[in-house]
């Protein structure tokens, strides 16, 4: 029997060791520890700066897409055109270089073009109800098809000095800081505000948990997934300026099958396939995670074959522990 | 499982099944403690508890999902050990659920057999000899459709129908209905007992869940009682009244179980006309008051759910105008609805209403969150200070404010659900079967509650299909009927017999 005086309800949970001990993000950073002390044992080269610092080109770009999708997945969605959308981009940026545009049309039309791309994959899901895996299989077809058919076999190579010098160069010469480094950084630190401090990050998780509850709730559950996948095709648009200029080229099969790496870095990161739970610090402890690791196999000489197959390996250990674990100790949180 | 060693337990009297000394424990949760009690053959025996009393944990045991840390489970004198649903199964024990868990793709037959299908010589499916079985087992309880039908065609009542039969099928000598009646209508209800009254004459044992006492009364010889885990008591239901049981639930006597206040009634907050769509409701038009109860009974389809969604902005009306304070309002989403000061708290629960896989706190200000944003961004103080008013108002039981709402009880879940569209302070309030499933204790507590907010001022829309509920609380009903409002009751001059003669579209005799 409940007795009729109870104790007022605390408001949290005292924190405990262990649930601190089991949450995703310290895992992870165990396994970041891992990877850095691993890569410093095997080779010498590892720590020097310039070393890590061009590292970061080889996942920068992708880490800026997975930002966005890493929120499109808690919100039940996904979008598996965004390698498309950045070789549409790439594409427009190359025209318009072609056609001897400046600078600033250079830097933008990209981005618009991930923008438009991303509003159609937004109508096509939230506006007539298509599932997004579908919609999205289609689109990558689509946008690549596109650019495959005005590119040809031809490559598009004549970029001004002033727009490679973007991929190319450092925005901070000390520590050496490249552009693409820094606008992740940057948009990470803004997303992790957004999903994790403002009412709309909120929202994001109710629709991911319950759309029908979140519907019922008074949030525009469509509204929001169709802004998330003009944002999923924004910067996609942005990764393909930053890419172009760093490699001064468009071809065909720029960014082939990065969709995979970048939902790889999302699903590392915590973020549940089936929606709803998921943390931005969490996104960015898997992009350096794998980055690293690939940086560090390379410096050995691991083919890149080989390397996609460990990482292969940790994708499915990363879903298999968190289950696991849970069977072993109770349930481990992966959400903030 | 072939179908010639099918029934393993004795029929005709007598013990079929006992539970000795079960106890369970989860971490931190005391489940059972000490439980035995045994169930005869041809009777029905109904489980009765809270949520949370530990029913559900009873019914797991004996399906074989959980296993007991103390005590056995003997099946026909025999001690039994469950390791899996279908050690179960082959004992003669069949549930049917509170939500049905069936495979709404594949027709009644496979449902029927899934899982101990007949197999030709050759080992592939008799779909000739299950397709005959089936129809002979549906005959058997009368069913309405065939052996073909996809499963997904078919309404609740007959899923129930369906899973009845796959109990049959294999000669079940304990079937487990765990609420049955939630979900159906006053003539689905009548062909359920006709059903469980047949089960009865051919010697099996049923256990029966409700939390409604008028069907307890109606279908049940025997009971057992649980409170916190425990038995608190069990006998035979001739033996005791409605306020016994009542009081061995809750552990003290609810003497009047809806008390109705004295609430002065204002102006005219909100007022409908002819609200209507193209084909689950017409013509719908009243006026509500401040302070006042307004409740909507009628059967189960008879189209309030739906009016009331559209009001709210989920659907689009087809014809009619929705006045508030006298100011004409455009609603084309929940969202619009909310700012405008109507809340709806759906029928739903877990599906509509909570969002099970977050905190209390995050539930509480979902529908108000921009009330919580200081400089961008929401302020978790601010939050608090609404959670911690609104459910100790509510009187929510949890361990803390950041406890998953999945992991509170029903009625719990349901005060929660609540506090979050008081905490967006709304002008009306409707409520869609708001003790649906839920506790006497939280019921109670839901009941009291009500009655208080139309004493703050708040005009109140109630949705039921508890008559004691409505005619204790409102004071006006509006009985709708196929889409359509029939009939208007004012309190003190109604009756029980009028207002379910009205619903039912019964004619009085003049």
């Amino acid at each position: 029997m409940t007795p009729p005086v109870r104790q007022a309800i605390a408001d949290a949970a005292p924190p405990r060791v262990s649930d601190w001990l089991l949450r995703w993000e310290t895992i992870l950073v165990l396994l970041l520890f891992v990877v850095i002390a691993g890569n410093t044992i095997i080779s010498s080269y590892f720590l020097d700066i310039y070393n890590l610092s061009d590292a970061t080109y080889n996942f920068s770009e992708k880490a800026i897409v997975a930002l966005a999708m890493a929120l499109l997945i808690i919100t039940r969605e996904i979008d598996l055109s965004v390698a498309a959308i950045i070789a549409l981009a790439s594409l427009a940026t190359g025209l318009a270089s072609e056609a001897g545009a400046p600078l600033w049309v250079l830097l933008t039309i990209g981005p618009a073009i991930g923008i438009v791309c991303g509003a159609f994959n937004g109508f096509l899901v939230t506006g007539i109800g298509l599932p997004s895996i579908v919609v999205t299989i289609g689109t990558m077809s689509l946008y690549r098809g596109l650019a495959q058919v005005v590119l040809g076999d031809q490559v598009i190579k004549n970029y001004p000095k002033d727009y490679t010098a973007i991929g190319q160069s450092y925005l901070v010469s000390w520590p050496p800081l490249p552009y693409s480094f820094v606008i992740f950084l940057v948009l990470a630190v803004l997303f992790g505000i957004v999903l994790h401090k403002t009412a709309f990050g909120r929202k994001l998780y109710a629709i991911g948990n319950n759309p029908t509850a979140a519907k019922f709730s008074g949030i525009p559950v469509e509204r929001i997934r169709f802004q998330l996948f003009v944002l999923t095709g924004l910067l996609p648009g942005l990764a393909a300026t930053l890419l172009t200029a760093r490699i001064g080229s468009t071809r065909p099969n720029i960014a082939l099958g990065w969709e995979l790496e970048i939902i790889t870095m999302v699903i590392l990161g915590g973020v549940s396939i089936a929606g709803g739970s998921g943390t931005i610090p969490g996104v960015v402890l898997a992009v350096f995670i794998l980055g690293l690791i690939t940086f560090g196999l390379s410096l050995i000489n691991v083919p890149g074959i080989v390397i996609s197959v460990i990482l292969g390996c940790l994708l499915i250990a990363s879903i298999a522990a968190p289950i696991l674990l849970r069977r072993a100790m109770g349930r481990p949180k992966r959400q903030a | 499982m072939t179908l010639s060693n099918a029934s393993p337990l004795p029929h005709g009297g007598g013990p079929v099944l006992s539970l000795e000394h079960i106890s369970k424990s989860f971490p931190g949760v005391r489940a059972l403690r000490d439980v035995s009690f045994v169930l005869n053959a041809g009777e029905v025996t109904a489980l009765i508890g809270e949520n949370g009393a530990g029913k559900s944990t009873i019914v797991k045991i004996l399906t074989g999902i959980y296993t007991p840390d103390e005590g056995e489970v003997r099946v026909g004198g025999a001690p039994k050990r469950f390791a899996s649903p279908r050690d179960s199964w082959a004992s003669g024990i069949a549930a049917i659920h509170q939500e049905t868990v069936m495979f709404d793709e594949l027709s009644v037959a496979e449902n029927i057999f899934m899982g101990h299908m007949p197999v030709t010589a050759t080992g592939l499916v008799d779909w000739p000899l299950m397709r005959r079985r089936a129809s002979e087992l549906l005959k058997r309880i009368d069913a309405d459709f065939g052996p073909d039908a996809k499963l997904k065609q078919l309404s609740v009542a007959q899923k129930h129908m369906v899973e009845i039969t796959r109990a049959l099928s294999h000669e079940a000598g304990v079937i487990i209905m765990d609420e049955p009646t939630a979900a159906l209508s006053r003539n689905e209800i009548d062909d359920l007992f006709r059903i469980i009254a047949q089960l009865k004459a051919e010697g099996r044992a049923v256990v029966f869940i409700s939390h409604k006492f008028d069907e307890i009364f109606r279908v049940a010889d025997a009971f057992v009682c649980l409170r916190d885990g425990e038995k608190v008591g069990s006998g035979r239901i001739a033996d005791v009244t409605e306020a016994k049981l009542v009081s061995l639930m809750v552990g003290r006597p609810i003497d009047q179980v809806f008390p109705k206040r004295d609430i002065a009634i204002g102006g005219t907050v909100l007022k409908v006309e002819g609200l209507s769509n193209a084909t689950e409701f017409a013509d719908i038009s009243f006026e509500l008051r401040r302070g006042e109860i307004l409740g909507f009974y009628g059967l189960v389809g008879a189209g309030r759910s739906e009016a009331m969604q559209c009001l709210f902005g989920m659907t689009a009306p087809s014809k009619g105008r929705v006045m508030l304070n006298g100011e004409p309002l455009a609603i084309s989403s929940p969202g619009d609805a909310i700012a405008a000061g109507i809340s709806y708290v759906p029928e739903d629960r877990q599906d509509q209403g909570a969002v099970l896989e977050l905190g209390i706190r995050e539930n509480v200000t979902l529908a108000s969150l921009a009330a919580h944003v200081k400089n961008l961004f929401l302020s978790r103080p601010s939050e608090l200070q609404d959670v911690r008013k609104l459910g100790k108002r509510l009187d929510v039981r949890a361990a803390n404010w950041e406890q998953r709402l999945g992991e509170l009880s029903g009625g719990n879940q349901q005060k929660v659900v609540i506090a979050k569209w008081l905490a967006a302070r709304p002008k009306v309030i409707i409520l869609d079967e708001p003790t649906k499933g839920i506790d006497v204790g939280s019921k109670a507590a839901v009941h009291d509650f009500i009655g208080e907010l139309a004493e703050e001022g708040l005009a109140v829309i109630l949705v039921s299909s508890e008559l004691p509920e409505i005619m204790g609380l409102a004071d006006r009903v509006l009985v709708m009927q196929e889409g359509r409002v029939v009939e208007e009751f004012i309190r003190g001059s109604w009756s029980a017999e009028d207002i379910v003669a009205a619903a039912t579209g019964v004619r009085k005799a003049a």
